[in-house]
Parts: structure tokens; sequence; C-alpha cells
């Protein structure tokens, strides 16, 4: 009974989203006629006076900063909720879920390839403005580099306190970077810096150092959710 | 030729992304197992992801990044709009399923079972 409710629920919502999507079609463009598309303010805005190659981290880090401070706001707050439910009062080396130790063609690997993984992070969210990628996909990939090694070494561990100051120091820029916005006589998170050259790695004014800090402290909290969770014990 | 392929990819893109989220919200709507909620919940979350990533694209168009063989050309890349809010939508995705995966742990530990028809005070 419950199981056709819920197929009757699904169908009804399935068949108006469908009917929706279906009516607007796949890549024509959509939006009234005589109005300027918002995409094309963005991106010539993107290019002409930000001298930004990529128009997302644009989007994400200058025209839309704001809501970028709110989202690392919420993820923090999730990292948190997370620590305090599974709080527990110390943890002991080699006290963890896994319990089999790994191989040593796995412990070799993953020591030879963990600085490669930092470095690809590092170089993700450095060029967030020039290629794809950015901020939050630099900082995962640094901390699936920390997941690969508390795998990898049983006793292999993250100091708690090291990963809160990079991510106290991380938030900090960003909402400090923010903040010299006024004093420049602008909004908050204004862009102050010159723009340089499109296409270069110091261009963008605020944008690379911004992404960049946005990248440590994503790093920073994965790795904390990680070594929270793999300590997880019931 | 071209048309009858992008009459077939309206329906299949479109139709894939919606399909994802109706199996999502089945599975967290009927599913006994708290598990298998929070995993509904997370392919709700990438139906949607896919359904507005979509919802930018134009016909031909090309990833909104200023390579230099693009500058000319600003007017053929995609919408990068959506682009930038699915980024937003992955992360919160991301908090939320870890804050549900931390609280169905905590379930577990208290009750000893994943069932919610033996956590009695979780009926729906």
């Amino acid at each position: 009974m419950k199981k056709f409710v819920v197929i009757l629920l699904l169908a009804v919502v399935g068949y108006y989203t469908a009917d929706t999507f279906f009516g607007i079609g796949f890549g024509s463009p959509h939006f009234v006629d005589g109005v300027k598309a918002v995409k094309d303010v963005y991106i010539t805005q993107t290019v002409q006076s930000l001298k930004v190659s990529n128009a997302v981290t644009s989007i994400v880090v200058n025209f839309r900063g704001f809501d970028t401070l709110g989202e690392v706001t919420v993820l923090f707050l999730a990292v948190t909720v997370l620590g305090s439910i599974l709080y527990k009062k110390r943890h002991r080396v080699g006290d963890r879920s896994v319990l089999f130790s790994a191989s040593s063609v796995v412990t070799a690997g993953s020591k030879l390839l963990f600085p490669a993984i930092l470095l690809l992070g590092a170089y993700v969210f450095i060029h967030g403005h020039l290629s794809p990628g950015g901020g939050f996909q630099g900082g995962v990939i640094i901390a699936t580099g920390f997941l690969l090694m508390l795998l990898a070494y049983e006793n292999f561990s993250v100091g708690h306190s090291v990963l809160s100051v990079v991510e106290s120091l991380a938030g900090i820029t960003f909402a400090g970077v923010g903040l010299l916005g006024f004093m420049n006589g602008g909004t908050f998170l204004q862009n102050f810096l010159p723009t340089g050259i499109l296409n270069d790695l110091f261009s963008g004014g605020i944008i690379p150092i911004i992404y960049i800090a946005v990248g440590f402290k994503v790093a920073a909290e994965l790795t904390g959710v990680i070594y929270t969770v793999l300590h997880e014990k019931g | 030729m071209n048309d009858s392929l992008f009459s077939l990819l309206d329906y299949g893109v479109y139709g894939t992304a919606i399909l994802l989220m109706l199996i999502g919200l089945y599975g967290a709507l009927v599913k006994k197992s708290l598990l298998k909620i929070v995993i509904g919940l997370s392919i709700v979350d990438s139906g949607l992801n896919l359904l507005i990533v979509t919802l930018g694209y134009y016909k031909g168009g090309t990833a909104p990044i200023f390579s230099p063989a693009y500058l000319k050309h600003p007017t053929l890349m995609v919408d990068p709009v959506p682009q930038a809010l699915v980024l937003t939508a992955i992360v919160i995705g991301f908090g939320v399923t870890a804050v549900a995966l931390a609280l169905v742990i905590r379930l577990y530990r208290h009750h000893g079972t994943l069932n919610i028809d033996e956590i009695k005070n979780l009926k729906w």
C-alpha cells in the first residue's frame, strides 16, 4: 500500500517535471527575446574587466563571492556537527574501524603517490582561475591523498590542532580579503587588486587569493572528516 | 541527422536526470534501511545536479573557459551560471550526506539496528 502511494506520487512528480523540461528542450537558448542573456553579461565581464579565463571561477568567487562564503560556512558547520556527533575523548594510535593491515605494495605505492597527489591538488587550486578546477576540487584531491595515507599506514596520524589552525587561517583569509574591500571604498568582497593580463598566473585580482584559501580550507575540513570517521568504532 | 540526434538527446539527458531523481526519492521513501535512505538522498542530489547543468547547455557550445582559440567567440560558450550553482550544490550535498551518515552511526550505536521499523520512534 505504501509502495503504491509512493509510486503514484513519484509518477505525478516525474510527469510534470519531465513535461516542463522537455518543453524547454536540450541545447536551445531559452530566455526571453530582446533581453540580453545573463550568461553573455557574465562572460563579457569575466574576460574584459576581470581578465579571468574560467568563467565559472569568476562567478563563484567574484560575482557570487558572498554566496561562496556562505557555502564554505555550511561546509564548516557540517564538519563541526560531524565532529560533535562522533566525538570521542581520545584516539589511540591504531584504534580504528579498518582493522586489516595493508600489504607492502600498497604502503610503498601510496608513499610514492602521496606527494604527487598533493602537488596535483595544489596545482588545481592555484590555477583555478585559468583552467578547469578550483579551490573545492583541489581541496578534495588533497584530502584523497590523506585518505590514501590513512588507509595504507595504520599509525599515520593527522594533528587535529594543525587541521583546525589551517582551517581557521584559511577562513580568516577569505573573510579578511572581503573586509579589505571596505577599506578601498567599496563593498564586501570587492575586487580591489589590479586584474593583470588575461591567462597570466597573477591575474584576476583577489580571485586567486580567495580560491587558494578555499582550497586549504576544504582540504583541512575533508581530511578532518575522513580522520573522524575512520577512527569511529561502534 | 544532427536535429534527430538532438531530439534524442533532448529526451535522453533530461530523462536520465529526472529518472535518477525519481529513483533516489523512491529509495528514500520506501526502503527500510537507514543507509539505503541516505544513498537515496545522495542519488536525488546527483540527479538534480545533472538536471541543472544540462539546463545551461547550448547547441555546439564549449566549456566556459577562455582558451586562446575561443577569445574571439565568447557567445559559443555554454551558460556558466548553472555550473557555478551546481558547484555550490555539490558541496552542500556533501555536507548533508556527512551529517546524515554521522546520525546513522549514532542511531546504530544506540539501537543496534539500521532498520527503521525496529527503531520505534522513527516511523512515518
